[in-house]
Order: structure tokens, then C-alpha cells, then sequence
């Protein structure tokens, strides 16, 4: 095992590097840099080439692909992300500054959705072609359906015309003040959490029929046992496998991808953090973004394939 | 009788003194709005985006401000300059500046901190930027001769050269600071506003509280103000209407202003103007057939600006028929001179017609072809570049458009590969010398993406600025106008953005302007609850 997990993280050297190569390069065949946005997007009349050219050279933009690649590179081998192109300041303070609320706001919608999926697609599985299984289908079918920011606005909308009320708009950390904290974010969490939620359910119910088709478990019922004891140890363990690494590669993805959850709810987190990056043509802070989501992958999948293990005995890495 | 008299003074005394009442204004509150960009840094020396002015604007001063209840925001009115004077030859201004007023750390505000400011804004040093050093290319020198005077010495009269002091951007910062590091006023905020600094939490929000002893006694009304950063306009919308903000001091649709108005009533009040901000017709002189005039006016008179207006000013955020300068501002042509320049008469199937002939006349066939690109932004672009488009078919042409991202827009039309481009100028103040700079040979002004050379026009250009007379300098901006959107058609403009600010009917003390940029120093609004 351990030398499985050696392997498995020298993997990820080569992997972050094609990672770290293909958003350098594709960032700069983009047209329009930093300088270009800072200075020509606002339209205003008096606009300096000679000022542009400064800027340029400050922000090494003067340099050889290679020379700037390298030193990006350098620093991240010093676990050195360098200063964000647009504000000048550490790109560690700007994702720190936003990674509380998107790490919250995952967490959130991951309780939410492994609450609603696990139970309701065992439901839907035991009672198999019932009224109950055609329910829990709708319900997660709708849920795949719906778009996480049609159904934000919807909520805004409702909560604004129904209770003339809307949520902060300024993220309070929960150690502050947990009601305002909450009041800002179960919307979101809500609105991500059944989406997440309802690819669980499809995911666990299709798991879960497989699984109760099994030999063993035919065994067990024949035996006598309780459903409930044949359900919890032994389908489950065995039903959840495919259902864990979905709901985790969801979660990576929430951690970075919810931008336009995060723009209807005015949430200051890392998915607006990203559209921003990237209109401002922010390289470095682009760059840093997308080694940070990638590696986050890495390792999601990384202690999923551990999880495998510990959850399935039956399972032994080499 | 004795009594009914006594009463009916009384009452009428009472009825007179209400409106006055309740206009005087009330001391405390939080101002919370929402700010639709984040500046890159605090310093606005450098900085051009109006999301550095709304959250920073109330920390500072300026020398001279915008009257901020006139609703051109043209008027001069003293800040930290209580007056001035100009010499016989127009070449010399000299400003008295306020006593007493203080920085934000107790330090006291004199000449040699103008002078440093106003130095980093003309004369920046080595690796120091500076946005508007261009803009103040006449000024041969800044002196300090007492602690209470500033004197600016020109190289040649200036009719703009007031207006000039009165961006917003100019901060008055402290000298000693920025002798010791010239940066330090982009990561740091300290200044003489009404507002002292509180916090800035990057990506959301901006905090500032009452200076105490701010200069102008009374003010601010406000204890403090909230500016927090948004990323949509439905999230602004939502804010508005359901009272987490009072106000957003950019604009919104008409679509939201009806919403807000529907579903508040008289909680919400509303403010309009012309808006200091239009989006062009760039025509690259560089491509045929553009490079002939005929062509280029048959598509300014292909534009139905009085029946688009109309249209458009129910979707869009444009409305004003505008030539070079804002409507209703000092220097704005009056519209019977505008309507007969050609594209603005009010007879369009006559405009239309030239147009018709003038392409033939230059050879340009029926259906002709050609790209018109246009910015990846929403509003007002879009409905703008299809309406263009439309109108354009209508005499004939075939109109293909291309949207460019936004953020990679302007790189691709400077360096000039396109035919036909919308372009987009905005100002913080309405001015001939600002608002006409944009239309000077590219040799002289990079940013004239339509890529021509016209001697003359920059001579009226020079010749405008240099006239102190405003009645003789009205003469010769009609001249220029009637040059570059009539006789040459070297750019069309489309219509004027039009500003709309519905606010909480709590807020007071606060007039739209046509620009976006000025009124934001707070020191006047107060709110009502």
C-alpha cells in the first residue's frame, strides 16, 4: 500500500506539469493581455503606448515565453505563486481571501446532497418500480434537469417578491456569526446541493439494483436476515463504490466551478475569482487558479481510490 | 377673528417651514451600494475604471470638484482650493488653498502635497504610472511658493484647462509619503475626505467612517458607507428592491428601473441624464472602399438616429441624439444645428436615399459585404451593433457581424484588422478638449481606431483648446464636429448612453450627473431614515 501511494503521488508531478504547460501556453495564444484591459477597456480618451510598454515590462510581460514560463515554475518549485498581474498582491491572499467560502459553500452542498442521495436512492432501489421509486425519479430527474443558477434565481426571486427579503450580500465567516453566515449561504448550498443531489440518487439507485441482485445478498435474505442489517452491511458497502467517487469529482468541481451560482447569489468565491482571472487576463493568478483545481482533482481522486480500499477489502493496491 | 388670523398664520408658517424641514439634512446612517468592477489598486493617479472611484472617491480630495448639485457636472465649485485666479495671458493659475484641513492621519494638508500629486500626475517618475499625464501636456511647471498657493504655469492658454482639475481621479495625497515611495498610494489609503478608511476585503466590500474632523464642518452627514462588490446586475437589482442597498451610482436599464418602480412605488426615486458615454462607428479609413468619404457618410446617413432613439431608449441604456458633445451641457450643439448634419436629419427615407447615392456614386455595388465587429458585452452593445446592422441593410449593405470577447476587443482593432468596429469613449467630464481628443489623427492620438490623418481637424482641435472666449470656442467645436461626423464622416457616432439611477427614496443630498465618475465623494448625501 504505501508504495502504492508513492507511486501515486510521483504521478502527479508529470500530470500537474502537462497541466501547468497546456494553461500557459493556451493563456497566451488568447488575444489581449493585462496591460491591454487595464488600459484600453475603460475607454477613456488619453491612452499612452509609452505607459502600456512600462507596464509590460514590469509585469514581465517583455520577456521570452520560456524565461517567463521557467520563472513561474521556479517559484512554484519555492511554493511561490507570485503577485496577481491585476491587483499587484499575493495570489496566496487572493485565493486564501475566497477559499473559506467556496470550501464552505462544497462542504454545505455535499452534506446537503449525500443526505438527500444516499437514502432516497436506496428508497428508490428497494421499492422498485413503486410509487416511491417513480417519485425519488422525478425528483432527481428534475434535478439534473434544472440548471443550479436557474433555480438561485428562482429562490431570489421568490424570497424577494414572496418575503421582500434577500440574502446578505457580504460573506460573514460562520465563527463570526453563524446566522448571517447561513442566511447567506444555504440558498447556494441548496440550490448546488440538488443538482449534486439528484446525480447520487440515479448513481445509487442503478448501484444499489445491482448490488440486490447479487448472489450473496440473495443468500443473506435467504438466511432470514433483516433487510435493514442485509441493506447497511452488505449492499451498501458494495452499492456506494461509483456513488463516492461521482459525489467526490463533484465536489472538486465545486470548489472552483460554481461561477455562475456564485454571480447570482454575489458570492465572493473562487469560481468568480476564476471569470475574473481570465477577463483581466490575469496570468499568473490564472495559472495558480487552475494548478490549485487541478491538483485539488489529483487528490480527490487519489484518497477516493484509498477510500476504495478501506471501504472493499476485497480491493488491494500494488 | 384675532384668534382665526393667529391660526391661520400659524398654520401657514407650519406648511411653509415643512418642505425646508425636511430637506434639512439628517446626520447618520450607513450608505451600503453596490459596485459593479473592483479597482486594481487604491492609487488614482493611475487607475482609470470608475470601480476604483465609487468605494475610494470619499477618502480623498481633490483640488478643485464638480458642483455636485449641478446636473451638467460641468460647473467648477472650490474643494480643497477655496478659489483662484488666472493672469491676463491665460498662462498662469493660481489657487488659495483652504487652511486647516487635515490628512487622515493629523497631519496638515498644504501646498507641497498638491504639488507632489499634481507632479506624479504630469511629471511621474521613472516606473511610476500615470493615466492622464497626457492630458495636462501643457502645464510647464507646478509651484508651491507659500503653504497656502499652488500656481500652475502653462505653455500656452488653455480653454479646458479648469475642467482639467476637476477629475475625480486626482487625489490630493501626502508629499512626504510619496517621496519615500511613490507606490505606496496603491496598496494604501490616506487622505483629507470626509471618509476614513476601514477595510477593504478583497472581491467584497469597502468600508468607510466619518472623519470627524473633515475641513467642511458638518459634513459628511453619513456616519459611514459600505461599498460592496457585485458581479451582476440582477444581484444589484435584487439588493436594491429588497433594501440590502440604497443606491448604484453607474446605472441601469430601463427594464430595471421599471421593475424597481413597479414593485416600490415611492420607496424608490429616480434620476436620469444624458450619460457621458457613447459607443462609435469606427471606420478604418486603411480598407476600401472605406477610405472614400462618400462611403463613409452613406453609413452615418444609413443611421435612423431619431426613430432609434425611441426604440432603443425602451431595451437599451442609450437614448440622447448626440453630436460630439453630451446634450445639454455648455458646449453641446442645439438640435436644430445638429439635425442638419448628415445621419441626424429627421426625413429618413431622405437620408436614406443619399446614402443610396452616394454608394453608387462610389462605386460600391448593391449587397455589398463587409464585417462590422462588435464587443462581447451585453448592453448596450449588442442591441446597438443590431440595430446598426439593420439600419445599414436598409440602404443596401450587407452587414455581417463578429463579436469579439471583451477583454481581447481593443487589441484586436488597434492594430487595425477590421472594416467596421464599434468603438466606445467615456469621460468624467463633459468638455470639448476631452470629448474631441478621441477624433485627432492617429499620429497624435493612438486611440483613433479609424486609422486617418486630417490636419485640419487637428488645427481646429489646437485652435478650440487654445480659445478662452467660450462663445468663440463654441464656434470652432462646430466647426470640428461638422468636420468629422458631416463633411469627412471620418467616425458616427450612434446615440448617447442614457444614465439611469433609481435609488431609495431614503437617499438625499445627491444629483445625477452625465458622467459616472463624479458626486462620489459622499460628503453631501445623507439619508432620510
Amino acid at each position: 500500500m504505501a508504495s502504492y501511494i508513492l507511486k501515486r503521488l510521483l504521478a502527479m508531478v508529470p500530470t500537474l506539469l502537462g497541466v501547468a504547460v497546456l494553461i500557459f501556453v493556451l493563456l497566451r495564444v488568447v488575444p489581449g493581455d493585462v496591460v491591454e484591459a487595464r488600459y484600453l477597456a475603460q475607454g477613456s480618451q488619453f491612452q499612452s503606448q509609452d505607459l502600456m510598454n512600462q507596464e509590460r515590462a514590469k509585469l514581465g510581460l517583455d520577456q521570452p515565453l520560456w524565461k517567463q514560463f521557467t520563472t513561474w515554475m521556479t517559484g512554484i518549485a519555492r511554493l511561490d505563486f507570485g503577485l496577481s498581474m491585476w491587483t499587484g498582491s499575493p495570489i496566496t491572499e487572493e485565493i486564501k481571501l475566497r477559499f473559506a467560502l467556496s470550501l464552505q459553500l462544497a462542504i454545505m452542498a455535499s452534506l446537503l446532497a449525500q443526505l438527500l442521495a444516499i437514502p432516497l436512492g436506496i428508497l428508490a432501489a428497494v421499492k422498485q418500480d413503486t410509487w416511491v421509486d417513480y417519485a425519488v425519479r422525478v425528483f432527481s430527474i428534475a434535478g439534473l434537469a434544472t440548471p443550479s443558477f436557474w433555480l438561485g434565481i428562482l429562490m431570489i426571486l421568490f424570497m424577494l417578491i414572496v418575503f421582500k427579503w434577500v440574502p446578505p450580500m457580504v460573506f460573514t465567516p460562520f465563527w463570526v456569526d453563524p446566522w448571517q453566515n447561513l442566511a447567506q449561504l444555504i440558498w447556494p448550498a441548496l440550490a448546488v446541493g440538488y443538482r449534486y443531489s439528484a446525480v447520487g440518487t440515479r448513481m445509487m439507485r442503478s448501484a444499489m439494483l445491482e448490488v440486490l441482485r447479487e448472489d450473496y445478498i440473495r443468500t443473506a435474505r435467504a438466511k432470514g436476515l433483516w433487510l435493514k442489517l442485509i441493506l447497511t452491511r452488505h449492499a451498501l458497502k458494495n452499492a456506494i463504490l461509483p456513488v463516492l467517487t461521482i459525489m467526490s469529482l463533484e465536489f472538486a468541481f465545486l470548489l472552483g466551478g460554481l461561477v455562475v451560482t456564485e454571480q447570482v447569489f454575489n458570492l465572493n468565491g473562487l469560481g468568480m475569482l476564476f471569470v475574473q482571472a481570465i477577463a483581466h487576463r490575469d496570468y499568473t493568478l490564472t495559472q495558480a487558479l487552475v494548478m490549485l483545481v487541478a491538483t485539488f482533482f489529483l487528490f480527490v481522486n487519489f484518497f477516493v481510490d484509498i477510500a476504495y480500499a478501506w471501504i472493499d477489502p476485497r480491493i488491494r493496491y500494488r | 377673528m384675532k384668534q382665526f388670523v393667529r391660526v391661520f398664520v400659524l398654520a401657514a408658517c407650519a406648511a411653509l417651514a415643512a418642505p425646508v424641514l425636511a430637506q434639512t439634512p439628517r446626520h447618520g446612517g450607513e450608505l451600503v451600494f453596490p459596485v459593479p468592477s473592483e479597482p486594481p489598486s487604491y492609487d488614482g493617479h493611475r487607475e482609470e475604471t470608475f470601480g476604483l472611484i465609487h468605494p475610494i472617491a470619499p477618502f480623498y480630495n481633490t483640488l478643485l470638484r464638480v458642483d455636485p448639485f449641478d446636473k451638467s457636472g460641468t460647473k467648477p465649485a472650490p474643494s480643497l482650493a477655496e478659489s483662484w485666479t488666472v493672469s491676463k495671458d491665460g498662462k498662469t493659475y493660481t489657487f488659495k488653498l483652504r487652511r486647516g484641513v487635515k490628512f487622515h492621519d493629523g497631519s496638515e494638508m498644504t501646498s507641497k502635497d498638491v504639488k507632489a500629486s499634481y507632479d506624479k500626475i504630469i511629471f511621474p517618475p521613472a516606473g511610476v504610472g500615470s493615466t492622464r499625464k497626457g492630458q495636462y501636456a501643457d502645464v510647464e511647471k507646478v509651484e508651491a511658493p507659500d503653504s497656502a498657493t499652488v500656481v500652475f504655469r502653462l505653455k500656452e492658454p488653455s480653454g479646458s484647462f479648469i475642467a482639467s482639475l476637476l477629475s475625480p481621479y486626482n487625489f490630493i495625497y501626502k508629499a512626504d509619503i510619496l517621496a519615500k515611495d511613490p507606490h505606496w498610494y496603491e496598496k494604501n489609503i490616506m487622505g483629507t475626505g470626509p471618509f476614513i478608511f476601514v477595510e477593504h476585503v478583497k472581491g467584497s466590500h469597502v468600508v468607510g467612517k466619518r472623519n470627524p474632523n473633515y475641513w467642511d464642518k458638518g459634513k459628511p452627514y453619513l456616519d459611514g458607507f459600505r461599498a460592496i462588490f457585485t458581479n451582476s446586475s440582477s444581484a444589484e437589482v435584487a439588493a436594491i428592491r429588497g433594501e440590502r442597498a440604497h443606491i448604484q451610482f453607474r446605472g441601469f436599464s430601463p427594464k430595471d428601473r421599471d421593475n424597481l418602480k413597479a414593485a416600490l412605488g415611492d420607496k424608490i426615486t429616480v434620476q436620469e441624464s444624458p450619460w457621458d458615454c457613447i459607443l462609435l462607428g469606427a471606420i478604418n479609413h486603411e480598407k476600401k472602399p472605406f477610405d472614400d468619404k462618400r462611403v463613409r457618410r452613406a453609413l452615418t446617413l444609413a443611421l435612423d438616429r431619431h426613430t432609434g432613439s425611441k426604440a432603443l431608449s425602451q431595451i437599451a441604456i442609450v437614448k440622447e441624439v448626440a453630436g460630439v458633445q453630451v446634450p445639454g451641457t455648455p458646449f453641446a450643439t442645439p438640435p436644430a444645428e445638429l439635425n442638419k448634419l448628415a445621419g441626424y436629419w429627421t426625413d429618413a427615407a431622405k437620408s436614406r436615399a443619399e446614402a443610396r447615392r452616394l454608394l453608387k456614386e462610389a462605386g460600391v455595388p448593391e449587397g455589398f459585404s463587409f464585417t462590422f465587429k462588435n464587443r462581447g458585452i451585453p448592453m448596450p452593445y449588442e442591441p446597438l451593433g443590431v440595430w446598426m446592422i439593420d439600419q445599414w441593410r436598409q440602404v443596401g449593405l450587407n452587414v455581417k457581424q463578429e463579436v469579439i470577447e471583451a477583454a481581447a476587443y481593443f487589441g484586436v482593432i488597434r492594430k487595425g484588422d477590421f472594416e467596421v468596429a464599434m468603438d466606445f469613449q467615456c469621460g468624467y467630464i463633459v468638455e470639448p478638449d476631452l470629448d474631441m481628443y478621441k477624433f485627432l489623427s492617429v499620429d497624435r492620438n493612438p486611440a483613433n481606431y479609424g486609422r486617418y490623418k486630417d490636419p485640419v481637424l487637428d488645427a481646429l482641435y489646437d485652435k478650440q483648446s487654445r480659445t478662452t472666449d467660450v462663445a468663440a470656442r463654441k464656434k470652432i467645436v462646430r466647426e470640428f464636429e461638422k468636420r468629422v461626423l458631416d463633411e469627412e464622416a471620418h467616425y458616427l457616432m450612434t446615440l448617447q448612453w442614457h444614465r439611469i439611477i433609481p435609488h431609495s427614496s431614503k437617499v438625499h443630498g445627491w444629483t445625477v450627473t452625465p458622467s459616472h465618475y463624479l458626486n462620489n465623494t459622499l460628503d453631501t448625501v445623507w439619508l432620510s431614515q
